[in-house]
């Protein structure tokens, strides 16, 4: 092999390493730190390995109160949406050339229209419709989830309708006119014929219009009034200052994605294996055990239970020894340091002011993350040791230094 | 039961363009029938009149003496094979033909009892469970056959049902389907651009030429006596040559041309004024080398001689009008002709047809 030739790979496995790290490396950092006991997200210094931050997930009220909402406002976007969408679809394919581009383009708008447009759209137009039926503020007009579900549907249903309409274009209009002509009534060609052929696309449409409901901010921030959704419950706990359980939650995510994609993934090769008809000659498929192996439900099934085994292990997992012994070297560490400023002090007598131990740090720190990063050293000489933080922590950040300090009582 | 077919001056258009022009004939019941027309001259139109997808813009079609109109392809008693033959390819073979039986609430054990049954009819038993994409062209198509079979329809109307095979297949299929025609005893509508699969399958066929219908006859006098120059020279090879009516004397005409004074018939009990222009049609298999007792002949040069298995192609040529003769290769028609030599063409002029030289429309 030439030098060349040899430069060109180095260099582009160099490239692929750089670009997959730059797509899952955040991924991979935020994994680690959801098992980091640090109050703020990160991996050093580690601390210690602890899966209490889930449990703090999940009793985050505010948070589980809005993923309820949001399943519920997910079921209601999905449940409309998804008729609208194939209704549109089917307008769309029926319709003359002339009038299809006119329609096209009235049911494509919603999906160009800013979202917080949407947003104020929905609840000034149904809040006028209830004002003008004679609907009081407690009406569901003035509903939330109402407004949410009615706000999503507006441009959800036009992503459906775009599924439905790719997936129709290769529909064989010839297989409804053999139906017909072979008896059926136009309702029967549409469920014996047209339906079963779009039932891929309706799982990818419901799916799809799951996710953009589930994770839908700018239209429903507006629309959810003084409810809350999971994503805009998130939104404002970022607000008030980050901790680890957010990172838990990102595990929990991409767990659920990873498991979603390989049970996908088998049932595509699975699939296809079958319709390309290799599957009898194929070493997986060609046998019982290799096919119940690799049978998308098998695969499944036994992702689900190594989570549930995750789940368990992690929930006995007690990390209170580790943490006590960090939080006792941390202590000591303190011990050292104040011991260590009073001789300087000593030495550069006389002190111009004393110290103010206890002086909340994070409301005097410039910068945002104030510490999150530095840990144990003061940022400059002549800096206050760092106090007990006070019970109720003023600072966006104050968590995060939650672990400098002596632990309360 | 089989039942009458009646097209009643039946005109369709899309727009400004007329897809089928007029059409008066009646297809009788039990009958073979096939309308032959090159691509694009109507007989899709038709067909979809006839089976409900289109609603006649003029006229009206019965079937067994009921008006069809406002009756919709799911009502009426056709079954129409598509051209693309339109199977359910996420179904099964069995599922495929008992659909019908499906649709109209047939019990599930008795489809598949009807399913096999129709497999068997069509010698191909035992596929019943596998799905359609695994067959062959060919099992497609009977499968498409047994699936119009099975909703008992009075008549079948077929699109072109070969034209996806090869050639083999084809020859097979054309016997297979009379036979499955006999066995049934239905009426079968068949379309076709193919001369030869309209007349070696059909009762009658009607020519069709830009919507018009030409010529509607048995297939031995479409062949024998063209009625039009459009069906002389789209149905089989033929020689044509113009020139004008010199004289005419009850069916027998002499046509001035170029090539000489050449006698001919008039196809239809026409008459013609003498100095109409017409076009004389000679089939190539009419043609023979060398002069005959009370036979016309044309003396020409010899351009070429090709040579196609059981018959021999001989291009001649004279005054610039080419003509071209087949002789049957037995073996002996003697030796063999070289390019420039001069020969005699003779023919019958019983069966060379003088007709008008535009289509009528
Ligand atoms: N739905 C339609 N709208 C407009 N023109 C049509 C339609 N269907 C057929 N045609 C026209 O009618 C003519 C005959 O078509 P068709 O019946 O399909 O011909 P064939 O089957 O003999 O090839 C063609 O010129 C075609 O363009
Ligand atoms: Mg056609």
């Amino acid at each position: 092999m030439s030098a060349s030739t040899l430069r060109g790979q180095t260099f582009s496995v160099g490239y692929s390493l750089l670009f997959f790290g730059f797509l899952f490396g955040p991924l991979i950092i935020m994994t680690i730190t959801a098992f980091n006991s640090s109050s703020f997200p990160r991996i050093s210094p580690w601390e210690c390995f602890t899966t209490e931050w889930f449990g703090v997930l999940v009793n985050d009220r505010r948070l589980m109160g809005g993923l309820v909402n949001s399943i519920i406002i997910g079921a209601g976007v999905v449940a409309l949406s998804v008729p609208v969408g194939l209704a549109g679809a089917l307008a769309l394919a029926e319709i003359g050339p002339k009038l299809r581009s006119a329609l096209y383009t009235v049911l494509i708008t919603p999906i160009l229209i800013p979202g917080v447009v949407l947003g104020i759209s929905t609840i000034v137009f149904w809040g006028h419709i209830g004002r003008q039926l004679g609907f009081g503020y407690d009406s569901v007009f003035f509903n939330g989830m109402f407004l949410t579900i009615a706000g999503q549907v507006t441009f959800i249903s036009a992503y459906a309708m775009l599924i439905f309409s790719a997936r129709l274009q290769r529909f064989d209009p010839t297989l409804t006119e053999a139906a017909l002509d072979l008896g059926a009534t136009p309702g029967q060609a549409f469920r014996k014929i047209m339906l079963p052929f779009l039932r891929p696309a309706i799982l990818s449409a419901a799916f799809l219009t799951l996710l953009a409901s589930f994770e839908n901010y700018n239209t429903t921030v507006f629309t959810i009034l003084a409810q809350s959704t999971f994503t805009t419950a998130l939104a404002s706990k970022v607000r008030y200052g980050i901790d680890p359980s957010l990172s838990a939650l990102a595990v929990i995510i991409i767990a659920v994605t990873l498991i979603g994609a390989m049970i996908q993934e088998a049932h595509t090769r699975r699939r296809e294996a079958i319709v390309t008809g290799r599957a009898s000659r194929s070493r997986l498929y060609g046998n019982p055990i290799g096919r119940f192996v690799a049978h998308p439900a098998t695969i499944g099934l036994l992702l689900i239970a190594l989570a549930a085994v995750a789940i368990w292990r992690g929930s006995l997992h007690d990390a209170t020894v580790c943490k006590q012994e960090v939080i006792d070297e941390k202590r000591a560490n303190q011990q050292r340091f104040l011991e260590e400023q009073q001789k300087r002090m000593k030495q550069n007598a006389p002190a111009p002011q004393p110290a103010q131990p206890g002086a909340p740090q994070g409301t005097k720190n410039p910068s945002p993350f104030g510490g999150a990063f530095g840990n144990v050293a003061p940022q400059s000489p002549d800096a206050a040791p760092p106090g007990p933080p006070p019970a109720q922590n003023p600072s966006p950040f104050g968590g995060a230094f939650q672990g400098l300090s002596p632990p309360k009582q | 039961m089989t039942k009458d077919v009646a097209l009643d001056h039946v005109t369709i258009r899309f727009g400004s363009h007329t897809a089928v022009d007029n059409a008066l004939l009646t297809i009788q019941g039990g009958e073979f029938f096939s309308f032959l027309g090159p691509s694009g001259c109507g007989k899709t139109t038709l067909l979809r009149c006839i089976s409900g997808f289109i609603e006649p813009t003029e006229g009206r079609v019965l079937i067994g003496g009921n008006d069809m109109r406002r009756v919709g392809p799911n009502k009426r008693p056709t079954a129409l094979i598509f051209q693309n033959l339109a199977l359910f390819p996420l179904m099964s073979v069995a599922e495929n033909i008992a659909f019908p039986l499906e649709v109209r609430g047939v019990g599930r054990k008795e489809r598949r009892r009807r399913a096999d049954e129709l497999l068997d009819l069509i010698a191909l038993p035992g596929v019943g469970d596998k799905k359609v994409y695994e067959l062959s062209g060919g099992q497609r198509q009977r499968v498409a056959i047994a699936r119009a079979l099975a909703v008992e329809p009075d008549i079948l109307l077929l699109d072109e049902p070969l034209s996806a095979l090869d050639l083999k297949l084809r020859h097979h299929m054309r016997t297979e389907l009379r036979s499955i025609q006999k066995r049934v005893g239905l009426t079968f509508i068949y379309i076709t651009h193919d001369q030869g699969e309209a007349l070696t399958m059909s009762d009658r066929v009607a020519v069709m030429s830009a919507g018009v219908v030409q010529q509607i006859d048995v297939p031995e006098v479409i062949y024998d006596r063209p009625r039009t120059a459009f069906v002389a020279s789209f149905v089989g090879e033929t020689n044509a040559i113009s020139g004008k009516v010199a004289s005419q004397s009850g069916g027998d005409v002499v046509v001035d041309t170029p090539i000489g004074m050449l006698p001919g018939r008039a196809s239809g009990g026409r008459s013609y004024a003498p100095g109409d222009i017409v076009t004389l049609f000679i089939r190539p298999e009419q043609l023979a080398v060398g002069e005959a007792a009370n036979a016309p002949s044309i003396s020409c040069t010899v351009v070429k001689e090709e040579f196609e298995g059981s018959v021999r192609n001989l291009f001649l040529e004279d005054k610039g009008i080419p003509l071209r003769l087949s002789r049957v290769n037995s073996g002996s028609e003697g030796a063999p002709l070289v390019p420039g030599q001069v020969v005699k063409a003779s023919y019958n002029p019983e069966k060379a047809w003088a007709l008008p030289a535009t289509p009528e429309a």
